[in-house]
């Protein structure tokens, strides 16, 4: 199943930090994984994009065009209820993930 | 990619599609601000941006393809990028869409034609236990039948359900108002239980009854539904009307459902009771050999168990009526009884089979060219895909791009395929043997156009996909080599193997139309026994209460034939009881008073100037002529072939005959052979010798109602046709003239199930041939031009323009050489499935061969040598150069 893959995770980390800093441009979204992950964590930046719009047509996300603190124009992005529940299965998911992996590591 | 042409594709590009691209330039815009600020210099921080960001354009791409929002727009710009292709390559296009349609069109026109006569059930409830019935004649071929064997069968037989005799019957309609037009009706008389039998009830008013079927019965009719929209409006009130035809009244019973077909004669409008003398006389046309019939098989019983016990009851028929069997040339030996579907596709199955056969070639080298086709372009396009993927297209990308082109074409080709189909059947319907069954039935089959659609599509696209896959799997730093034609592989092998095939393919019908054509030039070499050209024919019918009486009836042929003699432009003329080559066939029993007791042989009743006119030669003895009269001793004419069998010895000339009706009967006078005639042939040209024996119509036993006018004529035959019937019909103004051909004509028709036949295998023939030469010039011309280089280097090191030729030249015409070989080898084999079609020919006739092989070597020698023309041509500077 993929929701324990990589993409899974790229969107369980995308999903996280929108609920957790509100609306961001995907390259907010970047700063704010590596930031957060204490730089553990460094997407291929372009990768982003594809998911961001996939997110957007199965509803999780919704976007919008504004301006960034430098008066640059940037398509913001904000989670929306759907989202919101995907985030909660997903972190469900990857919870379940860790702790399997973490028994197999801690196993004999 | 120009500026110019940047910016132009950039204003084309879709409001969507410049969202994701602001935005993911924002993106880099603003890591480069973030790397500036943390002190970077320019060039670095945009270096390390782009880095950080990857591929753009494949992000792009994978972006474009998530949403999907876009997937539509993305399908339209495939679809608007494969039309660019398309033009860009529009021999390519025309080529594929033009072989892909022939072969989608030509496999459905003539499965379409096919399937209802051969494969799909008749129309009848229980379709299968219908039988055809014959009676068997001593040499064990299928016979009419006549009356009085059908009442033996009807009466005691318990193996049918019900059997039925039938006969073709053209009244004339009256002219009913002012307005009204008179008209010759196409009907059938038929035994009470024909439409029972079928299995098919009438759909208002009732069927037949036994009581309708006797001598004198009731004169009542019915209607075809056909007949009754066209004549009567759909006047539900026409059952129980009167209608004229000829000059009795008739009155309808019936009315047939709109789907009943009439396989038996697929132009009958109208049925009455056949009415024929149940007591049976034995000198009456109930001993005739003029009867179709057909029977339902009582469920469980065979055909077998049909026939034995049949054969059991003309047995004891023949015994209870041995004079009336012998006025018609003895008993039969038996009944025939084999499947009705079986029985009316007897005749054109050779042919249609023959013909499935060639179509399913040509859709094959239809195939094969498109296989060869598409995978010629595919390596031509091998740099261009490869670079694409290193462009970053995704392979889902690519591959639904090839599939759009693939579908694009087949689309095209379906469309012109489908009028293909249309024109194919429709000509085919035109063209068809007169006596193809269930014509109409036959109209374009969807579900058959869509089977050879997807067959050729299938091919097609599948063999589309390879430059995609291979671009996707493969290392596109060699494919980008490859683009640059520096190496001429083995690569080429599958498409080598693709044109030995075609050609293989094409010589395969070469033969079979070549076999057919040797056939056709044979048969009409044949002399028909007469003089064909400058003579007219047509049928002159009597009808009407003032014709009963025999001296009627002659008067009124001899009154014509008086007047369309004096005619200008007339030589001679001369009427007679049947016309060879017209589908006429009557036989009477002739006895021999120093000779065999009953042998059939076909009876011309004719006047005196009926064998000049044909310039029949006389062999032995003295022509028919005006003092051969009724009263006079009778004088007879035999054919050689019917003399010379009977007496070798040559002694024919004066012998005693006693001819028909007068078989048996001691009382009657004997008729004297006065002389020996050339033979003709009276079915088809293929006949051998058929026996025969000429009467003149005043001292046959009866007056034929309907005889048959033949004219020879000073010019062209066919423009005296109005002024003839106008001399007929000043003597009477009511009598039907049918059946006006020249005799050339009836000629090429009686051979029109072969000529049908070739004519297809001409066609499907000449399109392998094409097919089979381009392919090979396709392959060579690609060769060529892959391996320019290699050729330049060639002429650069010294090759003369001559070794080079000869170089190009050997390696295509190996490939047709191999395909030629094979192709002669299947072609001895396939043959088979032609035999019956052809006429003395040997299916393996050398000159054919021979002729076919020398035919395509010097086809392919052609193709060959264009493009090694162009191979010699090249200037090893500008080949060089061109890397």
């Amino acid at each position: 199943m993929a929701k324990t893959d990589l993409q899974g995770s790229l969107d369980l980390l995308v999903l996280k930090t929108l609920a957790r800093m509100g609306d961001l441009h995907g390259y907010g979204i970047v700063l704010h994984i590596q930031r957060a992950s204490g730089e553990l964590l460094s997407v291929e930046e372009g990768s982003l994009y594809p998911a961001l719009h996939r997110m957007e047509q199965s509803g999780w996300v919704a976007s919008h065009w504004a301006l960034t603190e430098t008066k640059r124009k940037a398509k913001f992005y904000k989670l929306t209820p759907a989202g919101r529940k995907q985030l909660k299965q997903a972190e469900e998911n990857f919870e379940q993930l860790v702790n399997g992996v973490r028994a197999m590591l801690h196993y004999a | 990619m120009s500026l110019a042409n940047r910016i132009a594709n950039l204003s084309r590009r879709s409001r969507v599609e410049r969202e994701i691209d602001a935005e993911l330039a924002a993106h880099i815009e603003m890591r480069i601000e973030d790397n500036l600020a943390a002190g970077m210099s320019a060039k670095e921080a945009r270096r390390d941006a782009l880095l950080r960001f990857g591929n753009r354009s494949a992000m792009h791409e994978r972006t474009t393809e998530a949403d999907s929002a876009l997937y539509l727009e993305s399908l339209w710009a495939d679809m608007r990028y494969a039309l660019r292709q398309l033009r860009r390559d529009p021999a390519f296009a025309l080529i594929s869409i033009l072989i892909l349609s022939l072969g989608i069109g030509a496999c459905t026109a003539i499965f379409s034609a096919i399937k209802p006569i051969l494969l799909d059930p008749l129309p009848y409830p229980h379709a299968g236990r219908i039988a055809m019935l014959w009676e068997r004649s001593a040499d064990g071929s299928p016979a009419h039948v006549s009356f009085g064997a059908f009442q033996g069968l009807h009466q005691r037989s318990h193996a049918f359900d019900s059997i039925a005799v039938m006969k073709p019957w053209q009244p004339a309609i009256v002219a009913a108002t002012a307005t009204d037009r008179a008209e010759r009706l196409e009907g059938q008389r038929v035994s009470a239980d024909f439409f029972r039998t079928l299995g098919i009830a009438p759909k208002a008013g009732r069927d037949f009854q036994p009581s309708d079927d006797v001598l004198h019965g009731p004169a009542v009719i019915i209607l075809s539904d056909r007949l009754w929209h066209r004549r009567f409006a759909a006047d539900p009130s026409i059952l129980g009307k009167q209608l004229r035809l000829e000059d009795t009244l008739f009155t309808v019973i019936g009315i047939m459902p709109p789907s009943f077909e009439d396989v038996l004669l697929p132009t009958a409008e109208l049925w009455a009771p056949l009415q024929y003398d149940p007591s049976l006389p034995a000198d009456g046309r109930e001993w005739g050999h003029h009867l179709r019939m057909i029977g339902r098989l009582r469920n469980g019983i065979s055909a077998d168990q049909a026939s034995s016990e049949a054969d059991g009851i003309l047995r004891i028929q023949a015994q209870l009526y041995a004079k009336g069997f012998a006025s018609s040339g003895g008993p039969p030996k038996g009944l025939i009884v084999q499947g009705l579907q079986h029985d009316l596709t007897s005749g054109v199955r050779p042919a249609l089979l023959a013909v499935l056969g060639a179509v399913l070639l040509v859709l094959s080298i239809a195939c094969v060219n498109v296989t060869n086709l598409v995978l010629a372009r595919a390596s031509q396009r091998r740099a261009e895909f490869a670079m694409r993927a290193a462009l970053g297209a995704a392979r889902g990308r690519l591959i639904r791009q090839l599939l759009t082109e693939s579908l694009l074409l087949a689309l095209f080709s379906g469309a012109l395929g489908m009028a293909i189909a249309a024109t194919g059947v429709r000509a085919l319907v035109a063209l068809s043997p007169p006596d193809l069954p269930r014509l109409s039935a036959i109209a374009v089959n969807g579900s058959i156009f869509l089977f050879a659609f997807a067959i050729t599509a299938l091919t097609g696209t599948l063999v589309g996909l390879v430059p995609a896959v291979e671009a996707a799997h493969a290392d596109p730093a060699r494919g980008l080599q490859q683009g640059s034609r520096r190496t001429a592989g083995s690569r080429h092998l599958p498409r080598r193997i693709l044109v030995v095939a075609e050609v293989s393919l094409a010589v395969v019908l070469l033969v079979g139309a070549g076999l057919l054509l040797r056939s056709m030039t044979h048969l009409f070499a044949i002399d028909p026994g007469f003089d064909a050209p400058r003579l007219l024919t047509m049928q002159v019918q009597e009808s009407g209460r003032q014709y009963d009486t025999p001296a009627a009836r002659l008067r009124f042929f001899d009154l014509a034939l008086e007047r369309v003699r004096h005619l200008p432009g007339v030589l001679s003329a001369g009427f007679t009881s049947q016309l060879p080559l017209s589908g006429d066939v009557d036989g009477y029993g002739v006895q021999f008073e120093h000779g065999p007791q009953a042998e059939a042989a076909f009876r011309y009743a004719v006047t005196p100037g009926y064998l000049e006119t044909m310039r029949i030669p006389l062999r032995r003895g003295r022509a028919l002529n005006e003092r051969d009269a009724a009263g006079a001793p009778v004088a007879v004419l035999l054919n050689e072939a019917f003399a010379n069998r009977i007496f070798p010895a040559g002694n024919a000339l004066g012998q005693h005959v006693r001819l028909g009706p007068d078989m048996g009967h001691a009382d009657r006078p004997w008729a004297t052979v006065v002389g020996i005639v050339g033979n003709v042939k009276q079915e088809s040209l293929g006949d051998t010798g058929e026996d025969a024996f000429y009467i003149t119509t005043s001292q046959w036993t009866w007056a034929d109602d309907a005889q048959s006018l033949v004219i020879r004529t000073q010019g062209p035959p066919a423009a005296l046709t109005p002024l003839i019937r106008d001399a007929i019909w000043s003597v009477d103004r009511d009598q039907p003239i049918v059946r006006v051909a020249t005799m050339d004509n009836l000629l090429a028709a009686s051979e029109s199930e072969r000529h049908f036949v070739l004519m297809l295998f001409e066609a499907f023939a000449l399109a392998g041939l094409i097919l089979a030469a381009t392919g090979t010039y396709g392959v060579l011309s690609g060769s060529v031009t892959e391996r320019t280089r290699e050729i330049g280097v060639r002429a650069a090191l010294g090759a003369s323009r001559s070794s080079i030729l000869a170089l190009v030249m050997r390696q295509g015409m190996a490939l047709a050489a191999s395909g030629v070989l094979i192709g002669l080898g299947i072609a001895t084999i396939a043959s088979r499935a032609l035999s019956a079609l052809l006429f003395d020919v040997s299916r393996l006739d050398l000159p054919t061969y021979l002729g076919v092989a020398a035919l395509l070597l010097a086809v392919s020698c052609v193709a060959c040598y264009i493009p090694a023309r162009r191979a010699a041509s090249i200037n090893p500077v500008d080949a060089l150069r061109a890397e």
